[in-house]
C-alpha cells in the first residue's frame, strides 16, 4: 500500500539548509560600515531604534533557533525508514496542554515586544525639545528637497545643514515636513527613521546627530519618474562652522560685472519662473533656490558633482543627468550657456 | 444515523486524450463549460501563464539592478515594471491560482457535484480574465507619462495623488483602475460560490467540525474577500470620480486626503494578504497529515486560529502606514493588533510541526515542498515582527527589507504550497503522477533560487536602500547584495522551466495514478481520476473527518474519537 517516495532526506539537504542559515549571521557583521546603515546610528531617535531593533532580533533569532530545530529534528527524527513496516504511526489527534503552551509563551513575548515598541515610540514621538532647538521645513519637490530655515530667513536646497548637538548642549533639529506635489520620505538612516512628507498634511521629525559629518540617505516613498535620484545629504557641523554657514547664506547673491552677460539671460528668460536668486529679478518658488547655488556640492539633488562641466550639461539638456526631471532644457545658444554658466558659478 | 455505507466504487480510469473531437468543438466545450473542474484549471492556468509574465517584469527590474548606474531600461519602463509587477502578481496570478485550486477541489472534497452556482462560477472566471486582458491592453492602447508608454507606473498600491490627472497623464492609471475593478467583480463571485458550496453542499454527515480544514481556510478567505474588496473598489470609484468627474477625494491640489486613500488600499491591502495566504495553508494543512500519516494536529485550534487570524487581518492595515506621522496612540495601537496575529500564525506552524511529530513522514516532492514552506513561513513570520514594532518599521518600512520579507510569504509560503498542491492533486486532475525525479529537480534549483534571491534582499534594505529605484549610486555597499538577488532569478526561472516541463510531459507519459496514488483521506481520492463530469456516482456519506481512513481502517475508524 505505501510507497517509497525517496525515504531518506539526504546530507546534501541538511548542509544546504545549515549553511544558509550561517550565511544569515555571517552577514550580519558586515552591516556596520556602508554610510547608509540603520545599525550605525549617530543621532538618539537612530540609536533608539537601533537598541530596540536588536531586542527585537534577538527575540526573533531565539524563536528562530527553536522552531527550526523542532522543524529540524521532526524531519530527521520521524522520516519513514526503509526498515519501517507498512503500519501507520499512533494517530494523535491533538492535546490541550500543548496547544495552551504554545499560546500563552508567544502571547507573552507579544506583550514584552509591544512594551519595548511602545516606549521608544513614546520616546521618539512625544519628545520634548530643549530651548536651542533649530527649526527647518523640509519641502518635498518632484525630485528635490527645499529646506527653509524660519529662524533665519533663508531657502536652500538638497543639502541640509545642521549643527552638531552635544550632550552637555543639546541642540537638536526639528524638521516640519511638507510636500509641494506628491508623497515622499525622508530617510537618513544614520539619523532616524523615515517620515513621509504628504501634501495637505504637516508631518515632523527631529534629529541630534551626534558626530560632525556628512550623511545620506534619498527620498524613500516613490514619488514619480526620477525618484531614484532625489538623494538627501545632512551636513552636521560644528555650532560655529553651522553659524558661519547660516550667516553666508542669508547675505544677497553675490554681484560681479564680470558676469553680467550671465546674469541678464538668466533675468531674461524662463529660469525666472521657477528659481529664485536673492537681489535678482528671479523670484520663481518652483525649483531650487540657487542664491548660493556654489556652496553647494552637488546638484540635481545628490545626483551630480556641482562642477561647472556638469553643470553646463544640466542647463544643456537635464536628461543627460536625470531623465524625466522637470527642468526643461532651455535651447539657449551656446554662448549663452556659457555666459549663464559663468554667472552661476559666481554664486557663492 | 449515517452508516458508513461505501463511498463511491473506485473506478481506475487511464486518461483519455479526447483527441477523437475537432479542436474547435473542444475548445468551444472549455469556453462554454460550467463544470467547476473546467473552471477550476482554467483559473490555474490563466494564473500561471501571469505568473510567467509577472516574472519576466521581475527578470527586467532585476537586470537592470544588478549593477550600479545601469542603463538597460529607462526609468519609465521600470517604474512600469514594478506597477505592473505587483498588480500582476497579486490580482492575476496569485488569486487565480488560489481560486483555480479553491474551485477544483471544494465540491470533490466536501462531496459534492458542483458548486454552489455554476454558472456563476463561469462568469466569475471570465471576469477575472477580462480584468487581466484590460490591463495588459494598456501596453498597447492609451497613452502614458510623457508619451514613453502606456502601462501603469504608479505603483501597485497607486498612492494619491501621483494618480491624479496632474501627475498621471492619460490612460495608464484608468487601465489599473478598470483591470483590477473588473476582475474584483469576478473575485467577489468566487467567493460567494466558495463560501455557499461550503455552507450548503456538503454532503450528508459532513458536519462543519468535520469538514476538511481546506474547506474551513478557504472559507476564511471567502470571507475576507467580501471585506477586503469593498474598500478597493469603493476607493477606484472615487479615484475614477476625482479623475473623470470633477471629484477631489484624493486630489490634495484641491484640498483632498492621500492618506485616505492609504486607509482604503490597507483596508484592502492587508486581509488580502491572508486572501493568498490562507489558501496556501489549507494546502499545506492537506499534505502534510498525509505525508507524516498522521491526522492534522488539533484540528479545532487550526479553525480558532485561522479565523482569528482573519478578524484580527482586518485591524493591522496601518502598519503598512507607520511612516505616515500617525500620534504615537495610534502607532501604539497598531503595534499590538500587528504583533497580536504572530499568536494565531505561531499557533498554526505548531500544530504543522505536532502533525509530523511522531509520524513516519514521506518525501515525496509534495511534503519537500511544504517542509520549505514551513521553514520559510517561520521566517517571514519572523521578519514580520520586525516590522510590527513601529519604530524599528521607521526604517526598514519601504525598503528593500520589506519587499524580501513580502516575498518571503508569497514566493517562499504561498508559491512553495501552490508547487505542493501542483504535485499533490496533479494525478488527481490528469489520472497521472508527475515525475517524482524532476519534481526534485525542481525543488532543489528554485529552492537554491529562492534563497539566493530573497535572503540576500533584506541586505540592502538594511543598508539603507529603498524600493521602487530603477538605479543607485554605487558607493553605498549594494552592488554586490543585488547581483546576488539578481542571480537567484535565473535558478527560481529554471525552476519553474522543470517544473512546466515535468507537467506536460508528464500528461503524456507519467505513470498512471489511480484514484489514490498517495493513500490519503478525504473525499477526492475516493472517485476516478480524473474524476467523471459528475463527480460522484453516488453521493458519499462520511462520520469523520477523514472518510477514507475509517473505509481503510475498520477496526480503528475516526469517528470513535472525534
Amino acid at each position: 500500500m505505501h510507497r517509497h517516495f525517496g525515504s531518506r532526506l539526504s546530507p546534501c539537504a541538511i548542509l544546504a539548509i545549515v549553511s544558509m542559515s550561517a550565511t544569515r549571521v555571517a552577514v550580519a557583521s558586515s552591516l556596520r560600515s556602508p554610510q547608509t546603515s540603520i545599525f550605525s546610528p549617530v543621532s538618539t531617535p537612530a540609536s533608539d531604534i537601533y537598541h530596540l531593533s536588536l531586542l527585537v532580533l534577538a527575540i526573533c533569532a531565539a524563536i528562530f533557533l527553536v522552531v527550526f530545530s523542532l522543524l529540524l529534528y521532526a524531519v530527521v527524527k520521524y522520516r519513514r525508514r526503509p526498515s519501517d513496516d507498512d503500519r501507520e504511526p499512533p494517530q494523535i489527534y491533538g492535546s490541550d496542554q500543548v496547544e495552551i503552551a504554545w499560546t500563552v509563551i508567544p502571547v507573552l513575548i507579544v506583550v514584552v515586544l509591544f512594551l519595548a515598541a511602545a516606549r521608544v515610540i513614546h520616546a521618539i514621538e512625544d519628545a520634548q525639545f530643549p530651548p536651542g532647538v533649530l527649526e527647518v521645513t523640509a519641502v518635498g519637490h518632484q525630485f528635490w528637497w527645499e529646506y527653509q530655515y524660519p529662524g533665519y530667513g533663508f531657502v536652500t536646497a538638497n543639502e541640509l545643514h545642521v549643527p552638531v548637538s552635544e550632550p552637555g548642549h543639546p541642540t537638536p533639529t526639528h524638521i516640519i515636513l511638507l510636500s509641494a506635489d506628491t508623497d515622499h520620505s525622508f530617510w537618513v538612516p544614520k539619523l532616524a527613521g523615515k517620515t513621509d512628507l504628504i501634501p495637505n498634511r504637516r508631518n515632523e521629525m527631529w534629529i541630534d546627530p551626534h558626530e560632525v559629518g556628512t550623511y545620506l540617505g534619498q527620498c524613500a516613498q516613490y514619488c514619480g519618474i526620477e525618484h531614484a535620484k532625489m538623494l538627501l545629504t545632512v551636513d552636521v557641523q560644528s555650532r560655529d562652522d553651522f553659524e558661519s554657514w547660516a550667516q553666508a547664506q542669508k547675505a544677497p547673491a553675490a554681484v560681479s560685472d564680470q558676469v553680467a552677460a550671465g546674469r541678464h539671460v538668466f533675468e531674461t528668460t524662463a529660469c525666472v519662473n521657477c528659481h529664485t536668486i536673492a537681489g535678482t529679478a528671479a523670484h520663481g518658488k518652483f525649483g531650487p533656490d540657487l542664491t548660493h547655488l556654489m556652496s553647494r556640492r552637488t546638484i540635481a539633488a545628490g545626483v551630480a558633482e556641482n562642477s561647472k562641466e556638469n553643470l553646463r550639461l544640466w542647463i544643456t539638456n537635464p536628461d543627460d543627468i536625470k531623465p524625466g526631471a522637470l527642468m526643461p532644457a532651455m535651447q539657449l545658444p551656446k554662448q549663452d550657456i556659457d555666459s549663464l554658466v559663468a554667472y552661476l558659478t559666481s554664486l557663492n | 444515523m449515517f452508516d458508513a455505507q461505501p463511498l463511491s466504487p473506485p473506478i481506475v480510469v487511464t486518461p483519455e486524450l479526447e483527441s477523437a473531437k475537432p479542436l474547435f468543438d473542444r475548445v468551444h466545450e472549455w469556453v462554454v463549460t460550467v463544470d467547476h473542474k473546467r473552471l477550476g484549471l482554467m483559473y490555474f492556468c490563466y494564473g500561471i501563464v501571469f505568473l510567467v509574465i509577472g516574472g519576466i517584469e521581475a527578470s527586467i527590474m532585476r537586470a537592470q539592478l544588478s549593477v550600479a548606474n545601469n542603463h538597460l531600461v529607462s526609468p519609465e519602463t521600470f517604474n512600469q515594471m514594478f506597477t505592473m509587477h505587483g498588480t500582476t502578481m497579486i490580482f492575476f496570478a496569485a488569486m487565480p491560482i488560489v481560486f483555480g485550486f479553491a474551485n477544483y477541489l471544494m465540491p470533490l472534497m466536501v462531496g459534492a457535484r458542483d458548486m454552489a452556482f455554476p454558472r456563476l462560477n463561469a462568469w466569475s472566471f471570465w471576469m477575472s480574465a477580462l480584468g487581466g486582458i484590460i490591463l495588459y491592453f494598456s501596453f498597447v492602447g492609451g497613452s502614458g507619462l510623457y508619451g514613453a508608454g502606456s502601462a501603469p507606473n504608479v505603483g501597485w498600491f497607486a498612492y494619491a495623488p501621483l494618480t491624479s490627472r496632474a501627475f498621471s497623464v492619460g490612460h495608464s492609471t484608468d487601465y489599473w483602475i478598470v483591470g483590477i475593478l473588473v476582475s474584483g467583480f469576478g473575485s467577489v463571485g468566487t467567493a460567494l460560490n466558495v463560501l455557499t458550496t461550503i455552507l450548503a453542499m456538503r454532503c450528508p454527515g459532513m458536519t462543519l467540525r468535520r469538514m476538511p480544514l481546506f474547506a474551513w481556510l478557504n472559507s476564511v478567505m471567502a470571507v475576507l474577500v467580501f471585506l477586503a474588496l469593498g474598500p478597493l473598489t469603493a476607493a477606484q470609484l472615487m479615484l475614477l470620480i476625482d479623475r473623470y468627474l470633477g471629484g477631489h477625494f484624493f486630489d490634495t491640489q484641491a484640498g483632498g486626503s492621500a492618506v485616505i486613500w492609504m486607509h482604503f488600499f490597507w483596508i484592502f491591502g492587508h486581509p488580502e494578504v491572508y486572501v493568498l495566504v490562507v489558501p496556501a495553508f489549507a494546502i499545506v494543512s492537506e499534505v502534510v497529515p498525509v505525508f507524516s500519516r498522521k491526522p492534522i494536529f488539533g484540528y479545532s485550534v487550526m479553525v480558532a486560529a485561522t479565523v482569528a487570524i482573519g478578524f484580527i487581518s482586518m485591524g493591522v492595515w496601518a502598519h503598512h502606514m507607520f511612516t505616515i506621522g500617525m500620534t504615537s496612540y495610534g502607532n501604539a495601537f497598531f503595534v499590538a493588533s500587528t504583533a497580536a496575529i504572530a499568536v494565531p500564525t505561531g499557533i498554526k506552524i505548531f500544530n504543522w510541526l505536532g502533525t509530523m511529530w511522531g509520524g513516519k513522514i514521506r518525501f515525496a516532492v509534495p511534503m519537500l515542498f511544504c517542509i520549505a514552506f514551513l521553514g520559510q513561513f517561520l521566517i517571514a513570520g519572523l521578519t514580520g515582527i520586525m516590522l510590527s514594532a513601529a519604530p524599528f518599521n521607521w526604517q526598514l518600512s519601504g525598503s528593500y527589507f520589506v519587499i524580501a520579507h513580502f516575498h518571503y510569504v508569497i514566493v517562499g509560503a504561498i508559491i512553495f504550497a501552490v508547487f505542493a498542491g501542483s504535485y499533490y492533486w496533479y494525478p488527481k486532475v490528469t489520472g497521472r503522477m508527475l515525475d517524482e525525479k524532476l519534481g526534485k529537480w525542481h525543488f532543489w534549483v528554485f529552492l537554491i533560487g529562492f534563497h539566493l534571491t530573497f535572503d540576500f534582499m533584506h541586505i540592502p534594505g538594511l543598508l539603507g536602500m529603498p524600493r521602487r529605484i530603477y538605479t543607485y549610486q554605487p558607493d553605498r555597499g549594494w552592488d554586490i547584495w543585488n547581483l546576488i538577488v539578481s542571480t537567484g532569478v535565473i535558478f527560481q526561472a529554471a525552476g519553474v522551466a522543470v517544473w512546466a516541463f515535468n507537467v506536460v510531459r508528464s500528461y503524456f507519459k507519467g505513470k498512471v495514478a489511480g484514484n489514490d496514488p498517495w493513500d490519503a483521506w478525504t473525499l477526492e481520492w475516493s472517485t476516478s481520476s480524473p474524476p467523471p463530469v459528475y463527480n460522484f456516482a453516488t453521493l458519499p456519506v462520511v462520520r469523520s473527518r477523514r472518510p477514507l481512513w475509517d473505509l481503510k481502517h475498520p477496526e480503528d475508524p475516526d469517528w470513535k474519537y472525534e
